[in-house]
C-alpha cells in the first residue's frame, strides 16, 4: 500500500517536472552558444593568470620548501650519527678511565693494606718483646719476693712468737732455739701447703 | 521554474554588457565561480608557502597536493614530464576547485558546460601534438602504427588509431561535463521530489539526496583526477614514443 502512494506521488511528481520543464524554453543551456565566447574568455583569463602565478611564485616556493625540508633532514641526520659516533667515544672514554680508576684505587687500597699490615706486626713485636721482657722482670721480681717474703716472714714469725712467749712467760727464751722451732714449724706448714 | 532540473546550468549576465568588436564577453555567472575557484587556490597555496620547517595545516595540504600530483606524473610520464608539472598542477587544481565550488547549493558549476571542457581538452590536445612533433618530428605519426601488427591489419588499425586519437579531445571534454551535469541534474530532480512529495513522501529522495551529494563530491574529485591522469598520459605518448 504504502509502495503504491510513493510509486504514484513519484510518477505525479515526474508528471509535474515535465509539464514544469516544457514551460521553458527548454533543452541544455550548455549548448546555447549565446555566452560561450564570454566563458571561453574568461576560462582563458583566469585559468591563463592562475596558471602564471601558480608555475611563477607559488610553486617554485613549495618546492623550495620541501627540498630544504629534504636537505635539512638528511643534514639533521648527518650530525646526527656524528654526534653518535662522538657519544660513543667519549663513553668508551669513560669505561677506559673508571676501569683505570678502578686498577689504581685497588692497587692503591693494597697497598696500604700491606702497609698497615705491616706497621701493626711491627707494632706487635715490638710489644711481644715488650711484654716479654716486663713478664721477665716481674718473674725475677716475683722469684726475688718469693725467697725475700719467706724469711721475711720467719723473721716476723720468730718476732712475734718471741713476743708472745715473752709476755706469757715474762721472760726472754734463747733466740737461736726459738727460731728452730718455728722455722721447723714453718716447713711444716709449707709443705702442707705446697701438698708435698 | 526552479523546479527545472537544467536551470542550475543557466549562464546569465552580472553586471553590464561588455563588448568588444561586437563580441559579448560580459562578466556572468560561469566567470564568477572561474575567479572565485582561481583565487581560492591562489590564496590556499600562498598560504602553503610559509616556510617553516614542520608546517602547519594549510602548508601540509599544499605540499601534500604538490607531491600527490609530483608523483602521478612521474609514475604516468616519466621524469620528461616535470616542465610540464606546473601546467599540470595548475589543470588538475582548476577542476578540481570547480568541481567542488559546484557542490555548494546554488552556485555555479563551470565545468559542467561543454564549451569548458572542451576548451580545455583542446588546448591540451593541441598542445599535446605540437610537443610530440617538437620532440619526434614526422617520427610522430609512428604512435599510429602499433608495432607487431600482422600488414593485413595494418590499414585498418590506423585508420582506428587515427580517429581514437582525434577523438581523445572530445572523449576528455564530455567525460567531465556529462559527469558533472548528470549529477547535478540528478540531485536537482530528487531534491525536486523532496519538495513536491512534502513532509510524508520527502524522506526517500531526501535520503537519495544526501548520498547522491556524498557521491558527487566523490565524483568532483575523481573527475579532476582523471583528467589530469589522462593528460599525462597523452603527454607521456607525446614524450615517450613506445608504440
Amino acid at each position: 500500500m504504502l509502495k503504491k502512494i510513493i510509486f504514484q506521488s513519484l510518477a505525479l511528481s515526474l508528471i509535474f517536472t515535465y509539464s514544469a520543464q516544457s514551460a521553458e524554453s527548454g533543452g541544455m543551456p550548455q549548448l546555447n552558444p549565446e555566452f560561450w565566447i564570454s566563458q571561453i574568455f574568461w576560462l582563458v583569463l583566469t585559468f591563463g593568470l592562475l596558471f602564471i602565478i601558480l608555475s611563477k611564485f607559488i610553486l617554485p616556493k613549495i618546492s623550495n620548501n620541501l627540498e630544504s625540508r629534504k636537505s635539512q633532514i638528511l643534514e639533521n641526520i648527518e650530525t646526527a650519527d656524528k654526534q653518535r659516533e662522538d657519544t660513543e667515544k667519549k663513553v668508551k672514554e669513560f669505561d677506559k678511565i673508571i676501569n683505570d680508576t678502578k686498577v689504581e684505587a685497588k692497587n692503591f687500597f693494597n697497598s696500604e693494606r700491606q702497609k698497615v699490615l705491616d706497621d701493626i706486626n711491627n707494632k706487635r713485636l715490638s710489644l711481644e718483646k715488650d711484654i716479654e721482657k716486663e713478664i721477665i722482670k716481674a718473674e725475677e721480681e716475683i722469684d726475688q719476693l718469693k725467697k725475700t717474703s719467706q724469711e721475711k716472714v720467719t723473721k716476723i714469725a720468730i718476732e712475734t712468737s718471741s713476743d708472745l712467749v715473752k709476755q706469757l712467760i715474762g721472760e726472754d727464751i734463747n733466740k737461736s732455739s726459738l727460731s728452730a722451732i718455728v722455722e721447723d714449724l714453718s716447713k711444716k706448714e709449707m709443705e702442707k701447703h705446697n701438698g708435698i | 521554474m526552479a523546479a527545472n532540473p537544467m536551470y542550475q546550468f543557466n549562464v546569465y549576465r552580472i553586471g553590464p554588457e561588455i563588448k568588444i568588436n561586437n563580441i559579448d564577453i560580459s562578466f556572468t555567472n560561469a566567470s564568477l565561480f572561474m575567479v572565485i575557484s582561481s583565487l581560492a587556490i591562489l590564496i590556499i597555496f600562498n598560504l602553503g608557502t610559509k616556510r617553516s620547517i614542520i608546517p602547519n595545516k594549510i602548508q601540509l595540504l599544499s605540499e601534500l597536493s604538490y607531491s600527490f600530483i609530483s608523483k602521478m606524473i612521474s609514475d604516468t610520464a616519466g621524469s620528461k614530464a616535470k616542465p610540464y608539472f606546473s601546467f599540470i598542477f595548475s589543470l588538475f587544481m582548476f577542476v578540481l576547485f570547480c568541481n567542488m565550488f559546484g557542490m555548494i547549493p546554488y552556485s555555479f558549476t563551470v565545468t559542467s558546460h561543454i564549451i569548458v571542457t572542451f576548451v580545455l581538452a583542446a588546448f591540451i590536445f593541441i598542445g599535446v601534438t605540437i610537443i610530440g612533433f617538437i620532440k619526434h618530428g614526422l617520427g610522430y605519426l609512428k604512435l599510429f602504427v602499433p608495432s607487431g601488427v600482422p600488414m593485413v591489419l595494418l590499414p585498418l588499425i590506423v585508420v582506428i588509431e587515427i580517429i581514437s586519437y582525434l577523438s581523445r579531445p572530445i572523449s576528455l571534454s564530455v567525460r567531465l561535463f556529462a559527469n558533472m551535469m548528470a549529477g547535478h541534474t540528478m540531485m536537482k530532480v530528487f531534491g525536486g521530489f523532496v519538495v513536491s512529495l512534502g513532509i510524508v513522501g520527502g524522506w526517500l529522495p531526501l535520503g537519495f539526496s544526501v548520498a547522491l551529494t556524498g557521491l558527487e563530491i566523490l565524483v568532483a574529485f575523481l573527475q579532476a583526477y582523471v583528467f589530469a591522469i589522462l593528460t599525462c598520459i597523452y603527454l607521456n605518448d607525446a614524450l615517450n614514443l613506445h608504440h
